[in-house]
């Protein structure tokens, strides 16, 4: 085993596409994807490829930008969380009509139990309505091998492809055994000059083509690898599992064998040959499933006439949060071992802004210039500074998707709530809090828009932020009147400088813009470690 | 052989190495690994924590199933006794017995300590003061891997091995520092086991 490299799937998922013939990644930040990017930036044979590896505005602009690549017949991967699916989708859903050229692989990490997210969508529903097939690994070696095949999947299909992968497969280790490297693909224009111009005519041919390419999906689904029809001898219970599903499963047997037979499926559309029969061989079915219960959805149809199906929607297994090979045992009725239980000693231990961070001036200041206005009026975002939502500070009201701070505050300010405030980060505000901006400057929305800008995207890591240095001059640029852009140093010392603008900030009756600009003490130690490393060397 | 494992900390306080020594020597030693984490939120001060699998067979979860653990390494105390639900009948409980104090509602430290002083396998140790013995009170965390390592089925050489693959990169004098701090942390569990 020594030869194998121990990879985490997510960096699984990058050597894979690095030695599958990548020349670009696309990717904004979110937890549980964000190594993806990571590992190719930091992977010195990808400098020597010259294979593109800077972080993208939004996720919006980095499946547009993988789909220019793909344009000009190279291939090209793009990353993102689960929710960074919906800000891209309009561009995906798009891409599976108009098709590729060079391969396109769509990395979309989901976060089941919601670990560090809003929500637990499930992104197999994407590729589902784009109509494009769906990799989905159960270990690290299928990561790998999903990324390093996925685009000739790709171009053969001539559609996008979705790689789905949950929170436990991104963020695990295991061996995984590289392939031999292949060479990036030639520049290379569509044969069809119009294969990408979605006028309704052209539209609608490409649509049929997408539809017809339908059964070819299922034949390449049926006859892939990923998916295995393992023989079982009793056959009053068949098991369908789906990713990473299959492992919670096979957990609880010795050897691994489970005694039903087990249809494991990592390559969607749903293998209609294995699934029939499975089927026709068993009295009935389980889906065990990580995410939504879209097999089981499927297989049920909406008048449940067939042999039992059973999943998370009848109640048999959990119908939210992610599973563990103990919840499948118990759906099986296996005795599960049970350790002692949290004594009552012990105590939560919240996340928090760390001592040092700027954002805490932020909210010290901001909840003093907000007295004589009352709570309720705070708008906030996704970042760090959503911590202000905890005690101490308790200071803002909403958190709701990246850039909604400004646009709700605007419409609350539309119902009459003024004067209306939105907290909001750097990279927060140019990933899509610009365009919400420049809705209430057309209008003079009386609102007080505050960018907390620590120059870099720090919940997710520290990965560098498209707004260092930039704010002001897009403020400007939006038409935010230079004399209501404040910036400002949260400091202690400047405590009462700081209440003072914002109060009276707060009492104009117009779009003003306050950023308090101090450097993440994260990042800002880790320069300076290693700063003094270099002039060490 | 399996050695199942949880490692329990807060945020920064460098669990991961501890779980990138082990499986380092895992390698060395031709046995199947899996380890997982959660990132993220947890980052900012919150509970960590990761599911380290050592075996001679294939693994199939990636989780450690709960019950089924045999032994949690916290290197703070209140984290150790939060995964107990996880731990076997006869595992192991090895935990450093300095608190990170960073919420306001923290329990006394004598209550926490006594819960598992009552477990019947713990090891208890005071890795911040070996660590500072050891040169480095950042070496509280290979401290607590030496207290650990009786307790692997992975010889205590390829731990060292580990030790100087991870640490190699920073010179030779943190290597022997973080090779003394383990030795400290081994010996500490061979006279108190
Ligand atoms: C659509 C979407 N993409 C990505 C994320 C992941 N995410 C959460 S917070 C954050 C970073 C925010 O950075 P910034 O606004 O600069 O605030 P900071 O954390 O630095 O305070 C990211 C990328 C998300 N929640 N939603």
């Amino acid at each position: 085993m020594s030869n194998k490299l121990l990879l985490m799937g997510d960096e699984a998922i990058a050597q894979g596409a690095i030695d599958g013939g990548l020349s670009g990644i696309y990717a904004y930040p979110g937890t549980p994807s964000t190594e993806i990017m990571e590992y190719v930036q930091n992977t010195k044979q990808t400098a020597e490829l010259n294979i593109h590896r800077k972080w993208s505005a939004n996720e919006k602009t980095a499946m547009e930008a993988a789909l220019g690549m793909s344009y000009a017949g190279k291939r090209a991967m793009v990353c993102f969380k689960h929710v960074g699916l919906n800000v891209a989708a309009d561009a995906f859903i798009n891409a599976s009509i108009t098709g590729v050229n060079g391969g396109l692989i769509v990395v979309s990490a989901d976060d089941p139990s919601m670990h560090s997210s809003q929500n637990e969508q499930d992104s197999r529903f994407y590729a589902k309505f784009a109509m494009v097939p769906i990799l989905e690994p159960s270990n690290q070696q299928e990561a790998y091998d999903m990324a390093y095949f996925g685009f000739e999947l790709s171009e053969r299909l001539n559609v996008p492809v979705l790689l789905r992968i949950t929170t436990r497969m991104a963020h695990s280790r295991a061996g995984v055994q590289r392939r031999e490297g292949k060479p990036q693909n030639s520049l290379r224009l569509p044969s069809d000059p119009r294969q990408f111009v979605l006028l309704p005519s052209i539209a609608r041919k490409n649509y049929r083509k997408l539809l017809m390419g339908q059964a070819a999906m299922e034949i390449e689904s049926e006859k892939s690898s990923f998916n295995e029809l393992i023989s079982g001898n009793n056959k009053s219970l068949g098991i369908i599992t789906t990713g990473i599903a299959y492992n919670y499963l096979v957990e609880n047997y010795p050897d691994q064998k489970s005694p039903y037979p087990v249809l494991k499926i990592c390559q969607y559309p749903i293998p209609r040959k294995q699934v029939e029969e499975l089927y026709n061989s068993c009295n009935k079915v389980l889906v065990l499933e990580e995410g939504y219960p879209i097999v089981e959805e499927q297989l049920k149809g909406y008048l449940n006439t067939g042999k039992p199906v059973h999943g998370r929607l009848d109640g048999t297994v959990p119908r939210d949060g992610e599973l563990n090979p103990n919840i499948v045992a118990k759906v099986l009725g296996m005795d599960v071992a049970e350790g002692q239980p949290i004594p009552d000693v012990v105590k939560n231990r919240p996340p928090s802004l760390c001592q040092g961070c700027g954002h805490r001036d932020v909210y010290e200041d901001l909840n003093e210039a907000m007295k004589v206005y009352g709570t309720g009026r705070v708008f906030s975002d996704i970042g760090c500074y959503t911590l202000g939502a905890l005690p101490p500070f308790n200071a803002i009201n909403s958190c709701v998707d990246m850039g909604a701070s400004i646009t709700m505050a605007k419409g609350a300010a539309d119902a009459g709530l003024v004067p209306a405030v939105a907290v909001i980060g750097d990279s927060t505000f140019t990933h899509s809090g610009m365009t919400g901006l420049l809705d209430a400057i057309n209008e003079n929305s009386p609102i007080t828009v505050i960018i907390s800008d620590n120059s870099t995207t720090g919940m997710t890591g520290g990965q560098q932020s498209s707004a260092t240095g930039k704010i002001v001059d897009i403020c400007r640029g939006i038409g935010v009147d230079p004399n209501h852009i404040r910036v400002v140093t949260p400091l202690k010392k400047n405590h009462e400088e700081n209440v003072r603008i914002l109060k009276e900030e707060l009492a104009y009756q117009g779009v003003s813009v306050i950023i308090p600009q101090r450097e993440c003490i994260q990042t800002f130690a880790r320069r300076k470690k290693s700063e003094k490393k270099e002039s060490n060397d | 052989m399996k050695n199942d494992i949880i490692l329990a900390g807060v945020g920064g306080q460098g669990i991961l190495s501890i779980a990138a020594a082990i499986g380092l020597a895992a390698v060395n030693s031709n046995l199947y690994i899996k380890q997982s984490e959660v990132h993220g939120m947890s980052q900012r001060g919150g509970d960590v924590q990761s599911h380290l699998r050592i075996s001679d067979k294939p693994i199939a979860s990636d989780l450690i199933p709960e019950g089924k653990a045999d032994m949690i390494i916290s290197v703070e105390p209140m984290e150790g006794l939060r995964y107990l639900p996880f731990l076997s009948n006869s595992g192991w409980l090895v935990t450093n017995i300095t608190p990170y104090m960073n919420i306001p509602d923290y329990p006394d430290i004598n209550e926490i300590l006594a819960k598992v002083k009552s477990l019947k396998h713990h090891i208890a140790i005071d890795a911040d003061s070996i660590a500072k013995e050891a040169g480095s009170s950042r070496a509280s965390n290979i401290v607590m891997l030496g207290a650990a390592s009786l307790f692997l089925d992975i010889p205590f050489e390829r731990i060292e091995e580990g030790i100087r693959q991870l640490f190699g990169k920073k010179g030779d004098e943190v290597v022997q520092m973080n090779l003394k701090a383990l030795r400290l942390g081994r010996e500490f569990s061979e006279k108190n086991r």
